[in-house]
C-alpha cells in the first residue's frame, strides 16, 4: 500500500532526462549547424535547399523530441504537435502548389 | 500508511497549490502543458504566414532572392546559431535542475540562458547595423551591392528579400527580447525559491517557448544566410 502511495506521489515528479542525453542532442545540432553551413558553399544545383531544409527538420525534431519532451509527453501533446506541423503542411504545400503550377499553362490572367 | 508519500518535503509545500477545478497536480500539470502547446501552435501558423511570403517570392524572384542573401555573413550567422543551442541546452538543464528540486542550480542555468540569449540579440544588432550602414535597408536610401561593389542581380527586386529578412529575423528577436523579460521575473521568482520538485510550471513552460523560439532560428538561418551562397546569379 505504501508502495502504490509512493507510486502515484512518483508520477507528480517529471521525467527527468539523462544529462548525457542532453548532452548528446546538443552536440549532434552543434556539428548539423556547421554541417549544413559548409554544404551551403559546395554548388548542389537545386538541391541545396532540399538538404539545407533536411538538416533543419531533423534539428527541430531534435529539440522537440528532447529538449520539449515531446518524446515523453501525453498523447494529446503529441497529436497538438502533429496537428500543428500538418497544417503548417497544409498552408505552405497549398499555396505553393498554385504558385509552382501557375505558370504551366498560358492562362488570362496569371 | 502512506507516511512515505507524505515525507516529501516538496509535495507537501505545495499540496495546496492544487486548484479546486483540478482534480489533481498531475491533471493541473497537463492542463497547462497542453495550453502551452496550442499557444506555440498559434505562434507556429504566425511565422508560418512569413515563411509562406519568403517562399512565394523567392518563387518569383529567385536571382534577386540569391544575390541578396549572399550579403548575408555566413560566418556571423553560423556563430550565432551555435550561441542559441547552447541557450536552448542551459535552458534545458535549468527546467531539469527544477524537477530535481536543486533551486541554486534554476538560478544559475537561467542567468546562463539570459547571457546566451543576450549575446545572440547582440550579434543580430551587429548584423544589423552592418546592413544599415550598407543601405541594405528597404526605404529611401536603399541600395543592394555586391563585395566588389557591383549592384545586385535583379537590385530592383532585392528590397523584397531585406523586407522579409528584417521582418522575420525581427519577429524572431521580438520574441527573444519577451523571453529575456521572462527569464528574469523566473529567476527572481526561483532565487525566492518558488520552484521545486513538485511544482516548477513557470519554467517547464518558458523552457518550450525558449525552444520554439530556437526552432524558428533553426529554420530561419537556412533560408535567410545558406540555401543560395553557392548560387550566385551572373
Amino acid at each position: 500500500m505504501a508502495s502504490h502511495a509512493a507510486q502515484s506521489a512518483g508520477h507528480t515528479t517529471p521525467h527527468i532526462v539523462p544529462k548525457w542525453l542532453y548532452f548528446a542532442v546538443f552536440f549532434a545540432l552543434v556539428i548539423l549547424t556547421w554541417v549544413t553551413t559548409f554544404v551551403s558553399t559546395v554548388d548542389l544545383g537545386r538541391w541545396n535547399i532540399f538538404v539545407a531544409l533536411a538538416i533543419a527538420i531533423c534539428k527541430a525534431s531534435l529539440v522537440v523530441l528532447f529538449f520539449m519532451h515531446v518524446w515523453y509527453s501525453t498523447r494529446l501533446t503529441k497529436m497538438i504537435v502533429v496537428a500543428s506541423i500538418f497544417w503548417l503542411i497544409l498552408l505552405l504545400f497549398l499555396t505553393m502548389a498554385d504558385i509552382w503550377t501557375r505558370t504551366w499553362m498560358g492562362v488570362p490572367g496569371r | 500508511m502512506a507516511s512515505h508519500a507524505v515525507e516529501d518535503p516538496h509535495a507537501t509545500q505545495h499540496a495546496t497549490t492544487v486548484q479546486h477545478h483540478f482534480e489533481n497536480a498531475d491533471q493541473q500539470k497537463d492542463a497547462s502543458t497542453i495550453g502551452m502547446w496550442v499557444f506555440l501552435v498559434t505562434e507556429v501558423m504566425f511565422f508560418g504566414g512569413l515563411f509562406l511570403a519568403y517562399f512565394v517570392y523567392r518563387q518569383a524572384y529567385p536571382a534577386a532572392f540569391a544575390s541578396a542573401s549572399n550579403n548575408t555573413n555566413l560566418l556571423i550567422g553560423a556563430a550565432n546559431t551555435t550561441v542559441l543551442i547552447c541557450s536552448s541546452l542551459t535552458m534545458a538543464f535549468a527546467v531539469r535542475s527544477a524537477a530535481l528540486g536543486k533551486s541554486n542550480l534554476i538560478v544559475l542555468f537561467l542567468i546562463l540562458t539570459l547571457l546566451l540569449g543576450g549575446t545572440f540579440l547582440g550579434v543580430k544588432a551587429y548584423e544589423y547595423h552592418d546592413k544599415w550602414v550598407r543601405h541594405e535597408v528597404p526605404g529611401h536610401n536603399f541600395d543592394c551591392r555586391d563585395e566588389s561593389g557591383k549592384p545586385c542581380v535583379d537590385a530592383g527586386h532585392t528590397p523584397l528579400f531585406f523586407a522579409l529578412y528584417f521582418g522575420m529575423t525581427g519577429l524572431h528577436a521580438t520574441h527573444m527580447v519577451v523571453g529575456v523579460g521572462i527569464i528574469l521575473f523566473l529567476i527572481s521568482q526561483a532565487r525566492k525559491g518558488a520552484y521545486g520538485a513538485a511544482w516548477h510550471t513557470p519554467v517547464e513552460l518558458f523552457g518550450l517557448y525558449w525552444h520554439f523560439v530556437d526552432i524558428v532560428w533553426i529554420f530561419l538561418f537556412p533560408l535567410l544566410y545558406l540555401i543560395d551562397r553557392s548560387a550566385v546569379p551572373k
